[in-house]
């Protein structure tokens, strides 16, 4: 029997558990105009110029607007600049810009603030790092107001599509000279940071001197929760309005939902294999091209992502990518592999060590064991060398290891998209572990080319020929995921993770 | 007890000089920096220039010896460096963000002792009975369920079969809205709680088992003492002690951040704060946030030492025996 005074006190504990556990009211969330979103990522900092982690230029491309930019289709279209010529030879790129543009602090754009801009991405102090992809220009000059002239030292046809980077944001001259990009926010894009707690929140209010349709919302208050099966809660919840997701394996939970609605997007990354040919054995081609015909990439896609995802070659973008089929060796053929690994005199095998950075990306310690089951059948023991992401990256840049899963940022543009592994100076050269002339060639060829289908021909050679010599075996492109509430609507992602189209979103509570 | 305070308190100097060495020495071992956190691969895009100029920006291009005496010569004077990613001091990260951590530590443990003491009491008293054997299951999972699991759990619960979610990023703080606040850490305080619960509960039912069978226990009953009385004023007591050491030693961990329940519940505690300056390698974050959790903990040791006097009469700093 129970005392009244214990029963009393098992009373009120009942009562506390009912008061914070069940009875909880549904939180009423921002409501309103204001767009709640949840990711698990951060942004690392706020200098567009700088700054290069996937999170950060998804937010940064919310704040800040380049000249030109990627539309929905992944094409090159207006932005700060309304049309734009290059000369017959590729050396002169002129822009006319867009008049009456205000940025965030009510100051006017205009010519002054685009060679600001693009001379502190050059200057060596900004330590921008994609820097490189602007080296041809040479000088920039404003004829009027409205009208910039890039000189180059050199045909450079990919510029314009290295130029939709939100690395090449146009910032106002007066902050460049007297202010610190990386503490002040002001851009010219449809969103106005208004505040940025790193981990926990960032408040965006809609820019209403913005120069396009919208944003059809008065806001967006972007919160971090880490852990993306929290996240799918809040969905669940219905506690956020909207939220990006980055593991297939938890995105895909959200598919049989019927009250949240998963958005997939096509990404330009994709997954990789990489080898480096400056190792032995991998130094024969006949030892790279066995493990190419090796390899079984759906089965890759179809065990580490539950088959999200799509079997790729190096070319991820809808305007350059060969049908894999084309490519040399895309169908699994281990008769194939095997007389390539006899030919080479490799019949016994050798043990290759993979490394595999930690749940970065989510699927690629599975990856990797996918393809330790698929070399086993050539007698190749796989030995997977799971790392802590900045060791991997240290080891990666120093070039020091035999095999690594990775997955690799894609662009719009071959040229940009390759330019840092395929060609004898190029930076990651040691990295890619693998150069010929041919591969050399072709790229200075792209580079030069201005006649499109020239161009998409020297592009397609160059898929065949990386696909033939085996460098890497280019895996799969997975999705980015987004996902809403039903009352969101007009939402339409873009393949490079964008949330400058979060814009065109309105909430119809 | 003066004299032993200032024993103790003095005896904090080397060991928390030791901590700020090793940690300091121990960030800078891990490979990577905070130029490579941020840029990840894009960092081997850099020129030599490029990268100068970061280094200068983020001060590691001084010798390490000068950069470890500048920021222990700041830290005596109260100024534990700049975190440039936040834009704001170490100190006051920390100071943000601890109240979190100290909420969520004082409910757990209000939670583990609520859960844990009744059911050791009643578990000691009667010994092997199907109420033992109930509270001894009830430690093992405990013990067993990891917190993650449980956190997970809890929140799948919340929000699938009642559509609610107290806490999805917007974490409020007391001051602000205590109810929505004591809802919020409600449950990361249960999931910690229920392990400590089990720990709890195992230590209160061992010690109420020997000091049952004690001498003077055998004496109060025969004096006549009501049953009541015998286990909570004789027993209980006495039984507490070693109860008291475990809260103190969870304490000083749950106050160095519980990092996994506060990234399932998104909470902005010392435990993210840490973790997430490691992975961006913000050495003078780690190191301030280090620091303070060591000093919490030999803080919160010696609060235990001086709490055991109270309760143990027999317990005394005074005298030299």
């Amino acid at each position: 029997m129970l005392s009244s005074r214990k029963r009393q006190a098992l009373l009120a504990f009942a009562l506390i558990l009912a008061l914070l556990g069940t009875s909880l009211p549904t939180m009423a969330q921002g409501g309103g105009n204001t767009l709640v979103m949840a990711r698990a990522i951060d942004a690392t900092g706020l200098d567009p110029h700088t700054q290069t982690a996937f999170a950060s230029l998804a937010l940064l491309r919310m704040i800040y607007e380049p000249l030109v930019m990627t539309d929905h289709e992944m094409n090159i279209a207006p932005a700060l600049a309304t049309s734009w010529e290059f000369s017959d030879d590729a050396t002169v790129l002129t822009f006319h810009l867009r008049e009456g543009v205000k940025f965030h602090d009510g100051s006017d754009f205009t010519a002054e603030d685009v060679i600001a801009s693009y001379e502190r991405i050059l200057d060596e102090e900004t330590a921008s790092a994609a820097r490189t992809n602007y080296l041809s220009i040479d000088t920039m000059e404003a004829p009027d107001d409205y009208t910039v002239v890039f000189n180059l030292s050199r045909p450079d046809v990919p510029l314009l599509s290295a130029m939709t980077s939100i690395n090449a944001a146009i910032l106002p001259s007066e902050l460049i000279e007297n202010g610190d990009p990386a503490a002040e926010a002001i851009g010219t894009g449809p969103f106005k940071l208004e505040s940025w707690t790193p981990e926990e929140t960032t408040i965006l209010s809609a820019n209403a001197d913005w120069w396009g349709d919208g944003p059809n919302v008065d806001g967006v208050e972007i919160r971090i929760i880490p852990d993306e099966a929290s996240i799918l809660a809040a969905l669940r919840a219905g506690t956020i309005d909207f939220a990006m997701l980055n593991d297939p394996l938890v995105a895909t939970l959200l598919v049989d939902d019927p009250t949240v609605t998963l958005v997939r997007t096509p990404t330009l990354s994709y997954h990789v294999l990489q080898l480096r040919a400056a190792r032995e054995p991998l130094d024969m081609l006949q030892v790279r091209q066995a493990i190419a015909c090796a390899i079984d990439r759906q089965e890759i896609i179809d065990s580490a992502t539950l088959g999200e995802g799509r079997v790729t070659g190096p070319l991820t973008m809808a305007s350059f990518a060969l049908p894999p089929e084309e490519l040399f060796c895309y169908e699994r053929d281990v008769e194939r592999a095997r007389e390539l690994m006899a030919a080479a005199g490799m019949e016994d095998g050798f043990t290759l060590h993979v490394m595999v950075a930690n749940a970065e990306p989510p699927t690629a310690l599975s990856e990797a064991q996918a393809i330790q089951a698929q070399l086993a059948d050539i007698n190749i023991n796989v030995e997977i060398e799971p790392l802590e992401l900045s060791v991997y990256v240290d080891r990666w840049l120093a070039g020091d290891f035999e095999a690594a899963v990775a997955l690799n940022g894609g662009r719009t543009d071959p040229y940009t998209m390759y330019a840092r592994y395929w060609q004898w100076d190029a930076r990651f050269h040691r990295v890619a572990g693998y150069i010929d002339d041919t591969l050399d060639s072709l790229m200075a060829q792209g580079r030069e080319e201005t006649d499109p289908d020239a161009r998409y021909e020297i592009f397609a050679e160059f898929q065949r020929h990386l696909a033939e010599k085996a460098p890497w075996v280019w895996l799969y492109t997975g999705f980015t995921y987004t996902a809403h509430q039903p009352y969101v609507t007009g939402w339409e992602p873009v393949a490079n993770d964008s949330l400058y189209f979060l814009h065109e979103v309105q909430l119809e509570r | 007890m003066l004299r032993y305070l200032t024993q103790r308190i003095i005896a904090f100097v080397p060991t928390l000089l030791g901590v700020a060495i090793l940690v300091f020495l121990a960030i800078r071992l891990v490979p990577g920096d905070q130029i490579t956190a941020m840029l990840g691969t894009e960092a081997g895009m850099l020129t030599q220039e490029q990268r100068e100029s970061l280094e200068e920006y983020f001060g590691l291009d001084k010798p390490v010896t000068e950069q470890f005496f500048a920021w222990m010569g700041n830290a005596l004077q109260g100024n534990f460096g700049y975190s440039v990613r936040h834009g704001k001091p170490v100190l006051s990260l920390i100071l943000e963000r601890f109240p979190v951590t100290l909420e969520l530590a004082f409910l757990s443990v209000i939670i583990a002792l609520a859960i844990g003491i009744p059911i050791g009491v009643l578990s000691a008293i009667h010994h092997n009975s199907p109420i033992d054997l109930f509270g001894r299951v009830i430690s093992m999972l405990g013990l067993a369920v990891p917190n993650f699991l449980l956190g997970t759990l809890i929140i799948y619960v919340l929000s699938v079969y009642f559509g609610v979610l107290p806490n999805s990023g917007n974490y409020v703080e007391f001051t602000e809205d205590p109810v929505l606040n004591l809802q919020q850490l409600f449950y990361p305080a249960l999931t910690m709680g229920f392990s400590f619960a089990a720990s709890v509960m195992r230590m209160t039912r061992s010690a109420m088992l020997e000091v049952l069978n004690e001498d003077y226990i055998r004496t109060a009953r025969s004096k006549g003492l009501h049953e009541r009385t015998v286990v909570m004023g004789h027993a209980l007591r006495n039984a507490l002690i070693p109860v008291v050491t475990l809260i103190g030693v969870e304490m000083g961990y749950l106050l160095g951040g519980a990092v996994i329940t506060e990234q399932i519940f998104s909470l902005p505690g010392i435990g993210r704060l840490t973790v997430n300056a490691i992975s961006q390698r913000e050495y003078a974050l780690v190191q301030g946030v280090t620091l303070f959790i060591a000093l919490n903990f030999v803080v919160i040791n010696l609060a235990v030492d001086v709490i055991y006097a109270a309760i143990d009469p027999r317990i005394s700093y005074d005298s030299k025996s």
